[in-house]
């Protein structure tokens, strides 16, 4: 049941080694910081999940940060009503978000094509906009929901585990705090399973039923095959990872806000996972790393370090150059990035994984070349 | 050929292999984080992290601000005139950095939205290893900063916040908060309603939804209702809306004669020139003229609603043309930096930084609970506020308030707002217990 086919195992492999040593290999970028890994793993989580709906079934749902929502919210909840041990509040925020795009998944799936994208765009904002006003009292609207030192916290309570500490208590994994490292390691090994959950789900009949839909559902259907309850499961399971993933942002930072639930965070999820290759199983990750990499980076550039890095030239061409970069970075990383993504639709339409493969084959060619006597030839 | 088939004994195996692989770099990491607080700076840079909207609704008074704080590095190193150094009393800071250190700065883009202000909270406090971080326009990122701060035991200057929560409900031990509340507007403001407007008023609440709307709502409610007002009715908006008339509309109809717009920043320069183009101040309601109110505002909003401020009441936590010495100096280094005078916000940054830095040279250490002590309880003069004090108990600032009403014949294009009242600060001191909350512990975390 666990098992994997080799060539699966080794992706596993590769990327659990990948994952958890970027501390070392994300320090020469300047975001081996804890605060920005934690975010990697999450939003990789994340995009994992959406490509699962995505990538094997092509429903493009354009409403998947409400689900990143309805997690957050749940957990930060859990931590104030149950406990501050992260896994009631995983497991919770992973009901609720499934139950919920059980609900979504349940209209919105009756249509296909764009009318379903824009059907979960309309529930995302629906509940956007609840967050922001009817459902203030849960959702503490614009300031975001807090912890507070007195909170019930019935569980603890129960057990007599209040925290006696001063300040705000801290949500923990069996009593242990899982801030900065702890709280990436904790993230990166969460990745790693859902990388495989992924991969399972991929290799599964079930993961080729959902490519069946994605090449001709009214094919499937003529054969007699029910594609409904399949693409339900799909949007349940793609769901509760965005459920999954939005815990974690309150567990590692335990504030939820509704902003996370705005179209334009959809929206970014679906440019993660189109940027880094749609139905792949490393594309979505590597997109979202990326994403999250130019937010955090590229936004914090200002002029001064960049007169800094550009020292070295002379002083006319240094303002020049510093001028013109100084448009791209800092506030300017929106455009950056927009280029980027025009740059690799237009011509890597797989994405970055295509664009990898296409330099694997070439090198190989290359390689082939001098003995390349074996060509292949065309059947007959 | 080997089998590269797992089973369960190699299954186990390997889990354990990655779980002794998974905890060692941790065991590095943790001696690497060990001090005696967060980001020590015995052997390193003095870093303060600017973390403030460039993009979003309040991008405008983000920049403003952003370029106070670079002014304040300046005057802090050593560098350009001064500024306010030369003007606070009692000062510490010698011109010569902190503690005879240059202090550098890395900046960020809160995007006018929490999560990301945390996220470049981190950022300053763990990559770059900032020993303080300041800077926000709206309550809901100085709230969201101030709490992650406080976990990460890093103190936290907050730039323009208004809402009472921030030093009330939701105060934090490693939060400080030069700017004015939404109470003391209400305080400071009544008595101007009451002698252009009359006690006998019936008002209508437009208000931004979120923890600043909210407190200014209460406040200025509970100040005019002791007027003897009347509140018709409370409405919220949700912030960054561009087009108000559907919330215009119902004011016409609703028998109010006042409205009072809880707006701030792009909310407040759409929202009050459309409820002039709407014809409200041209109405009459009950007898009387329609008026309309915005309890806080600044010249940057003033400037951008253009003619419809004119003649609006509300109140300011400073302005560029009050004639004190701090008032002066600050106006004239600003103006020089940059070629304008300069807002509140840009104020209240370089205020904070400037505290901050003078608080750590009495201190004589960066250790943040020797810091918090020489900021609780400190009194102070010179930085354009008159007398003010950090209070001890909730870290607000107590200073003067200004009221403040649009132009009628503006002489400049910054000529926007005359002062037209002070508020003394003994008027404007209130029990800190009102709004609840609790500072939390001195004994910072070791990020």
């Amino acid at each position: 049941m666990f098992s994997l086919s080799r060539k699966d195992l080794a992706a596993l492999a590769v990327f659990a080694a990948v994952v958890l040593t970027m501390p070392i290999w994300l320090a020469p970028f300047g975001a081996a910081y804890p605060g920005l890994m934690q975010k990697f793993a999450i939003y990789a989580i994340f995009a994992i999940g959406f490509n699962i709906l995505f990538g094997l079934t092509g429903y493009l749902s354009f409403g998947h940060a409400a689900f990143l929502g309805v997690g957050s919210y749940t957990t930060v909840w859990s931590f104030k009503l149950l406990s501050m041990d992260i896994g009631p509040a995983m497991l919770f925020a992973i009901i609720v978000s499934g139950v919920f795009a059980l609900l979504i998944g349940y209209f919105s799936l009756r249509r296909t094509g764009i009318y379903f994208s824009i059907l979960t765009l309309a529930f995302a904002q629906m509940s956007y906009s609840l967050a922001y006003s009817v459902l203030t009292p849960i959702t503490n609207g614009e300031t975001g929901l807090l912890l507070a030192r007195d909170d019930p916290r019935h569980l603890d309570a129960l057990f007599g585990a209040q925290a006696t500490a001063a300040g705000l208590p801290q949500p923990t994994l069996f009593g242990m705090s899982v801030t900065g490292y702890t709280g990436f390691y904790l993230c990166a090994v969460i990745l790693i399973i859902a990388f495989y959950l992924s991969q399972k789900i991929f290799a599964s009949p079930f993961g080729m039923a959902l490519r069946g839909i994605k090449s001709n559902q009214t094919r499937m259907n003529y054969t007699g095959f029910n594609t409904r309850p399949y693409m339900l499961a799909a949007f349940v399971i793609s769901g509760m990872f965005a459920g999954l993933a939005g815990a974690l942002l309150s567990i590692t930072d335990p504030l939820a806000g509704a902003e996370r639930m705005k179209w334009t965070e959809s929206g970014n999820v679906v440019l993660m996972t189109i940027l880094g290759g749609v139905g792949t199983l490393f594309g979505p990750v590597i997109g979202a790393w990326l994403i999250k990499y130019f937010e955090n980076i590229f936004s914090a550039i200002n002029t001064n370090m960049l007169n800094g890095l550009f020292s070295f030239l002379p002083d006319g061409v240094q303002t020049f150059v510093v001028t013109v970069l100084s448009k791209f970075v800092g506030e300017g990383w929106h455009l950056t990035l927009g280029l980027m993504f025009v740059l690799i639709v237009v011509f890597l339409p797989g994405g970055l994984v295509e664009g990898f493969h296409r330099l694997m084959v070439r090198l190989k060619r290359q390689k082939a070349t001098p003995d390349g006597v074996t060509s292949v030839q065309p059947a007959e | 050929m080997t089998n590269f088939r797992t089973n369960r004994r190699g299954l186990l195996k390997g889990a354990g292999a990655g779980i002794v692989a998974l905890s060692t770099p941790h065991i590095f990491t943790k001696g690497a984080w060990a001090q005696n607080f967060c980001n020590d700076p015995t052997s390193g840079k003095i870093v303060f992290g600017f973390n403030v909207p460039q993009t979003g609704s309040y991008a405008e008074e983000g920049l403003e601000q952003l370029k106070a704080y670079e002014l304040a590095v300046k005057h802090i190193n050593g560098e350009g005139d001064g500024g306010l150094l030369n003007t606070l009393k009692p000062a510490a800071l010698k011109g010569n950095g902190v503690l005879g250190r240059k202090v550098e700065y890395v900046t960020g883009d809160t995007q006018t939205n929490t999560d990301a202000a945390r996220d470049g909270a981190r950022r300053m406090i763990e990559r770059d290893k900032a020993i303080m971080v300041t800077g926000s326009v709206t309550s809901g990122e100085a709230i969201a900063q101030q709490s992650l701060c406080q976990e990460m035991g890093v103190i936290y200057m907050s730039g323009l916040t208004h809402s009472n929560d921030t030093t009330g409900k939701d105060k934090r031990r490693y939060g400080f908060r030069h700017f004015f509340n939404a109470y003391q507007s209400g305080v400071a403001i009544a008595p101007f309603l009451a002698k252009e407007y009359g006690t006998d008023r019936r008002a209508y609440h437009l208000t931004a939804d979120y923890t600043w709307g909210w407190t200014q709502e209460e406040s200025i409610k509970n100040a005019t209702e002791a007027l003897g007002w009347e509140t018709v009715a409370t409405v919220r908006t949700p912030l960054g809306l561009g087009d108000y008339s559907q919330y215009l509309t119902p004011v016409l109809n609703s028998g109010a004669d006042v409205l009072i717009l809880n707006h701030y920043g792009h909310d407040m320069v759409n929202s009050l020139p459309q409820a002039v183009q709407f014809g409200l101040r041209e109405r009459q309601a009950n007898g009387k003229n329609f008026e309309i109110v915005v309890p806080m505002f600044s010249e940057l909003m003033a400037v951008g609603a253009g003619e419809a401020v004119k003649g609006i009441i509300g109140t300011s936590n400073w302005q560029w043309s009050l004639d004190d010495e701090g008032t002066k100096a600050f106006t004239k280094s600003y103006g020089e930096a940059y070629g304008q005078p300069p807002s509140q916000s840009a104020h209240t940054g370089y205020v904070q930084a400037i505290l901050y830095a003078d608080a750590v040279e009495r201190a004589g250490t960066f250790y943040p609970p020797e810091v918090i002590k020489a900021l609780e309880g400190f009194e102070f003069d010179g930085m354009g506020n008159g007398r003010t004090v950090y209070r001890d108990t909730d870290h607000q600032c107590f200073k003067e308030v200004l009221v403040v009403r649009g132009n009628e014949n503006p002489s400049s294009r910054f000529d926007v707002l005359n002062v037209i009242g002070r508020t003394p600060r003994e008027d404007v001191t209130y029990d800190a217990s009102i709004f609840g909350g609790e500072l939390g512990p001195y004994e910072p975390n070791k990020c």
